[in-house]
């Protein structure tokens, strides 16, 4: 397939949801023009709001994008990227506020092991289930998201609470456990670069690597790498499994420690779900999802402008990443409608 | 007595918070059945506590929860189309559909009553205590003096069941569900059945939605249904996609998420967020067989027609 149709699918899918999404606010009795006018003003107005806003909204979305299609890419349905993001998040302020070191090379490192391992760890609950039980991970990760909600919950308003006790959240981290900023007089910090680098990482690894390849064939079909001969899927699954959990706690860990220095109940407003529309329309392409994250990072930095100027509410944009789900969906099924009809000519 | 009071409250408790997961789970077991796991559960439980609330302000409860579960249904049918007609992945669809169904509630709640968050107060659906019933001891007033949702879903058990396993149609529907290419070259539309189970599903789910909001709370509160699609999919397992334990499974889970009422009466400083937790964690057991295993259905969530060799 050539580079160009997923592209040109990924832009149509994106012009049909726009078409809906107008034709739904026209209906809701606001205007489409002045909502999408303020819309983009808030995510590309200035580079500042651009820099600021949306590559910051887009780097949590750009690594559980990353975790979400790496796993679809084997086939291992894992809905629980937002479950895994606050198991990340959780292990990696834990290890910042408790762990004696007080430099930034040795805390950093410390902190981001911990963000990866904590995410692993529970995306290992669904791995187990699924190679030892045969139990559908689909439903286990969304149920393992409640559970880390509501571990976060206690930890934040208990064992982890802040010292002055007023809020529930827990204490700022120290500065060693900061991630750097980017670029002077901005708020986009070294988590961005994180993801890129993790995208081009998975890039090579999936196009050049015999473990890419695998999941590649398990992924295409579990019974037909095991027919081979050539090796047996169970592993490949685990592997999928534990590098998706991993990135998608790095996600968390990484918010916390390059923008809100603590954690809190709804640290996330949903990443770990819009991460599947952003590795969808990336077509599962992991340098194509550092793309389509900066375009959900808009539509989140442009919401919050949205309801301001065009007192259009931001729950708006959770329906429109839906929209964008299913226009992918739809189009993929024209194409292939289109596909088989240009074969058969 | 004080004992057998806490023992009755949790029980009353455990039986209402039962019902909309036993509803939503009776359907969804007639839609596994077919074949069809639909994710999009959730969607339609919202969505059925949006159009309960927004029905009954307009027409008063009882066609409140009219209203929720056509507006479940229309939710589910959504997901069809796509599912279903489109042939799209199960999966993936199902989570579009409860992303969007949480987003544009969210959306239409705030459109009618504003950004600020308005309290609502709705005329809920009033208890009716069944005669003798509800006289039994201790469980007579739990399982007795309910809405009339409690008591939908107590009929929907034996009626389902004779449905699937006794008529022709439960035979094709089961079909469609095991080996969709042996039902389609028996005769049976596959699509067309797996459609309607999908949709009978919604319904289900989006009265379960009503019962949240005009029987359990009286109000609306945008993302309310809480995960409660989500668990009626574990309980459709749990219960090993029969009505009868599917209902007993529901009351199973009823059951935990009292606990945290019922244990809070003794000790007040227990940490309350794990008790939230422990209905999912439970979940996760049963699927993982510590209650006993069973089969789900040989074509769940595979794609109809059979799709080609991926390129």
């Amino acid at each position: 397939m050539s580079g160009l149709r997923p592209a040109a699918a990924a832009t149509a899918a994106l012009v049909a949801t726009l078409a809906i999404a107008a034709a739904l606010l026209a209906v809701g009795g606001y205007s489409p023009g002045v909502a999408f006018t303020a819309l983009a003003r808030g995510a590309f107005g200035s580079w500042d709001l651009f820099v600021s806003f949306t590559l910051v909204r887009a780097t949590p979305l750009l690594l559980t994008g990353l975790a979400v299609a790496l796993a679809f890419r084997a086939h291992v349905w894992n809905i629980g990227a937002e479950g895994q993001l606050h198991a990340g998040a959780l292990a990696g302020v834990a290890v910042a506020i408790f762990l004696p070191l007080a430099h930034p090379l040795l805390l950093l490192p410390a902190t981001l092991l911990a963000g990866a391992a904590a995410g692993a760890l529970w995306a290992s609950v669904p791995a187990a289930m699924k190679t030892r039980m045969g139990v559908g991970e689909v439903i286990t990760t969304l149920l393992m998201n409640f559970v880390a909600l509501f571990l976060a919950q206690f930890l934040v308003q208990g064992p982890l609470r802040e010292a002055r006790g007023v809020f529930n959240q827990t204490d700022e981290i120290p500065a060693a456990a900061r991630l750097p900023t980017l670029l002077p007089d901005t708020r986009l910090h070294l988590g961005f670069l994180i993801g890129i680098a993790i995208a081009v990482a998975l890039w090579l690894y999936l196009t050049r690597t015999p473990g890419g390849f695998r999941i590649r064939a398990v992924g295409a079909s579990v019974r037909a790498a095991e027919v081979s001969g050539r090796f047996r899927a169970e592993p490949v699954i685990w592997r999928a499994f534990l590098a998706s959990g991993a990135i998608a706690g790095l996600a968390g860990w990484i918010q916390v420690s390059g923008i809100t220095h603590r954690m809190y109940e709804g640290l996330s407003p949903g990443w770990g779900y819009t991460a599947i529309a952003v590795a969808l329309l990336a077509r599962l392409h992991p340098l194509a999802v550092v793309l389509t994250a900066i375009v959900f990072g808009a539509l989140s930095a442009g919401g919050a402008a949205m309801q301001r100027e065009a007192g259009v509410p931001d729950v708006w944009v959770r329906g429109i990443e839906a929209l964008v789900i299913l226009a992918v969906l739809a189009v993929d099924k024209g194409l292939q409608v289109l596909g088989r009809r240009g074969s058969r000519a | 007595m004080p004992d057998f009071a806490v023992l009755s409250s949790f029980l009353v408790a455990a039986v209402g918070l039962a019902v909309p997961l036993a509803l939503a789970a009776l359907g969804e077991t007639v839609s596994e059945r077919a074949g069809v796991i639909n994710i999009g559960l959730e969607g339609s439980v919202i969505w059925g506590a949006l159009g309960g609330a927004l029905g009954s302000l307009a027409f008063g409860p009882y066609m409140g929860l009219l209203s929720g579960a056509l507006a479940g249904a229309a939710a589910a049918l959504l997901f069809a189309v796509f599912a279903v007609w489109l042939n799209t992945d199960q999966i993936i669809t199902g989570t579009a559909v409860t992303i969007g169904s949480l987003g544009f509630t969210g959306a239409v709640f705030q459109s009618r009553f504003g950004t600020t968050g308005v309290a609502l107060d709705l005329e809920t659906v009033p208890l009716r205590e069944l005669p003798l019933l509800s006289r039994i001891p201790v469980i007579g007033p739990a399982l007795f003096d309910q809405a009339l949702t409690a008591y939908l879903a107590y009929a929907m058990v034996p009626l389902l069941a004779w449905f699937l396993f006794r008529t022709r149609w439960g035979l094709a529907l089961r079909a469609a569900g095991e080996s969709p290419e042996a039902a389609h070259a028996a005769g049976v539309p596959v699509v067309r059945t797996r459609m309607l189970a999908v949709v009978f599903a919604g319904l289900m789910a989006g009265l379960a939605g009503a019962h949240l909001s005009l029987v359990h709370t009286g109000t609306f509160v945008e993302n309310m249904s809480a995960g409660k699609g989500f668990i009626a999919i574990a309980v459709v397992v749990l219960g090993r996609w029969r009505p009868g334990g599917v209902l007993a499974a529901a009351l199973f889970f009823g059951g935990a998420e009292a606990l945290q009422f019922a244990l809070q009466a003794f000790d007040a400083d227990l940490p309350y967020p794990l008790f939230l937790a422990l209905p999912y964690v439970l979940s996760l057991a049963a699927l993982a067989g510590w209650f006993g295993r069973s089969r789900a259905p040989e074509g769940l969530a595979l794609p109809w027609p059979k799709r080609g060799p991926q390129s």
